[in-house]
């Protein structure tokens, strides 16, 4: 049961970056590798921050901070220095692993033993064990979602996914798709960063390696949340996001539970987003639909 | 009593820019364009029909000359802030409407063209009675799809709402760069009346580039010819209603 409730609380927690990645995979229509740095980026700034002595609250909007400004940077490589996106992103990535080894003094891994996090404030650590992530989990993610989803209603928003939906119709229409991309990338960052914050708090500790997979953990929820949830609406799919995470959780438990190594995981997390990937051709292929409502239909 | 409302002079646009394979698209070409206008633009490929409307549209900066509008020069102004007075619609169906988004809301966002957008709620819902309205007038089912993704539209469709979209806010110059042609012969007449009946009413300036001499002829009170990047022939009023499909192939043999 209680490995049950650590699986939602950490779906929930990890969630964010599934929502921060939605923004420019889904709605920018590119893959942003930055994502990877801006993670630990994130984590690192809160950890530095909080061991010395801001208020945790601070230290995670600051995290958040940090990440808008590596996002505004692969932005502007990629509006305004004509790279391409995939590069320009990998670029940012392996500038943020310098600049983190710098805000953790050179070391790579921080610890917050002692310290005060979010986790520690009075309501939290009086909830039982693993509940306070999912409390936190849920109460950010609410937030979070419900924020992007106004957002998105906007005349800036509507303009924001024509961008990524016809560069040229929005720029016909006086949408400056630079400026929407670099705001993108921003946000998006911005909220990997957060979510390395609050990953890094959860955890006790900030590790310069822990962005390795990060793209693919992301990229995880929102396809696991589109698979299992099929056909729904842009707002929908936000909230699918969180789903597809705490259900990713679950896969993991799964595989852990099946003998495997917590070393695999990337190796695992890999394979299940692959296989989620493909599964429109397998649907074509093995012709799924037809052989699962024939299962369903009592006529038949 | 008709003024100039865009004026191009001396315009020169050249492509690959001090290279060996440098061509001048534009060469020193001038046009006058009235308020009220409805002008077809014909041409051979490569005669400068798209250059000349991509150079009023800023997507290409031209390398001298001047293109003002009311006066004014523009010619180093941005795309985005072109489109205040400016609206086009391409060839391609695919180019003028956001694929996943849906009718309604392509027509929303064509609404505030050239405008700032900020963090106001887009109140869409609003709207829908009267956009079932306006898209009734295209005589092609759109009113009854104002929910569907504009990505699971016919071409014909499409292609009418990029129209739609282009004067819903009414601009100050329209651009149709062979906004037919990509239809078959039936939808492509239809959305030719069409467009017809509105730059009239709406007394629109209005460039068309068509390959169709009998659109050309038919529609418009004025039609010019470009020929290597410079208006060849220019005829209004009576003389261009006098024209007929033979006159304009002779005339394009004795350029050729």
């Amino acid at each position: 049961m209680s490995l049950m409730v650590s699986a939602i609380g950490q779906g929930l927690l990890w969630a964010v970056l599934g929502v921060g990645l939605f923004l420019t995979f889904r709605i920018l229509d590119f893959a942003d590798m930055t994502v990877e740095g801006t993670f630990p980026l994130g984590a690192a700034t809160a950890v530095a921050a909080i061991s010395n002595g801001m208020n945790p609250i601070l230290a995670t909007l600051l995290a958040f901070i940090a990440g808008a400004a590596a996002g505004l940077i692969t932005g502007l490589l990629y509006t305004k220095g004509h790279i391409p996106i995939l590069l320009a992103g990998i670029l940012v990535m392996t500038a943020c692993y310098s600049v983190n080894l710098r805000i953790m003094s050179g070391r790579s891994n921080v610890s917050l033993l002692g310290k005060e996090t979010l986790f520690k404030s009075h309501f939290l650590a009086s909830l039982p064990h693993y509940f306070d992530s999912v409390v936190l989990g849920a109460g950010v993610m609410i937030i979070v979602t419900t924020l992007v989803i106004y957002f998105l209603q906007t005349e800036l928003g509507q303009g924001f996914i024509a961008t990524g939906d016809n560069q040229t119709m929005a720029r016909s229409l006086g949408i400056n798709t630079d400026n929407m991309k670099i705001m993108g990338l921003m946000v998006s960052n911005g909220l990997i960063a957060f979510g390395g914050a609050l990953v890094a708090q959860n955890n006790g500790y900030a590790d310069v390696n822990m962005g390795i997979g990060i793209i693919v953990i992301a990229l995880a929820s929102i396809i696991i949340g589109e698979v299992a949830f099929g056909d729904l609406t842009l707002n929908q799919r936000l909230v699918a996001v969180t789903l597809g995470s705490i259900l990713y959780r679950f896969v993991l438990l799964i595989v852990l539970k099946l003998g495997f190594n917590a070393t695999d995981l990337n190796l695992v997390s890999s394979v299940v987003l692959a296989l989620c990937m493909m599964l429109p051709v397998f649907k074509n292929v093995l012709n799924f639909k037809h052989i699962l409502k024939r299962g369903l239909d009592t006529n038949d | 009593m008709t003024k100039p409302l865009l004026e191009l002079k001396d315009v020169v646009l050249k492509v690959n820019r001090n290279t060996p394979e440098e061509i001048m698209i534009l060469d020193h070409l001038n046009l006058t364009i009235n308020a009220g206008d409805f002008i077809t633009v014909l041409g051979s490929n490569g005669a400068g029909k798209s250059t000349l409307f991509n150079a009023i549209g800023g997507d290409l900066s031209i390398d001298s000359g001047q293109i003002l509008l009311n006066g004014k020069d523009i010619a180093h102004e941005s795309v985005e802030k072109r489109t205040r007075f400016l609206a086009r619609v391409f060839q391609d169906p695919k180019l003028g409407t956001a694929p996943r988004m849906n009718v309604a809301e392509n027509l929303l966002l064509a609404e505030s063209r050239g405008q700032h957008r900020g963090l106001r709620p887009r109140h869409l819902n609003k709207q829908l009675d009267r956009y079932r309205e306006l898209t009734a007038t295209m005589h092609n089912g759109l009113d009854s799809r104002l929910t569907t993704a504009t990505g699971n539209l016919s071409g014909g469709q499409r292609q009418a709402l990029s129209f739609l979209m282009a004067t819903l806010k009414r601009p100050e110059i329209l651009l149709l760069d062979e906004h037919t042609a990509a239809l078959d012969p039936q939808t492509s007449q239809d959305l030719m009346h069409l467009t017809n009946e509105r730059v009239q009413q709406e007394k629109l300036t209005c460039l068309m580039i068509t390959h169709h001499l009998e659109d050309a002829l038919t529609y418009g009170n004025r039609l010019i010819v470009l020929h290597h990047g410079q208006v060849t022939f220019d005829v209004a009023g009576e003389a261009k209603a006098a024209l007929t499909t033979e006159k304009l192939y002779s005339f394009f043999a004795d350029i050729e």
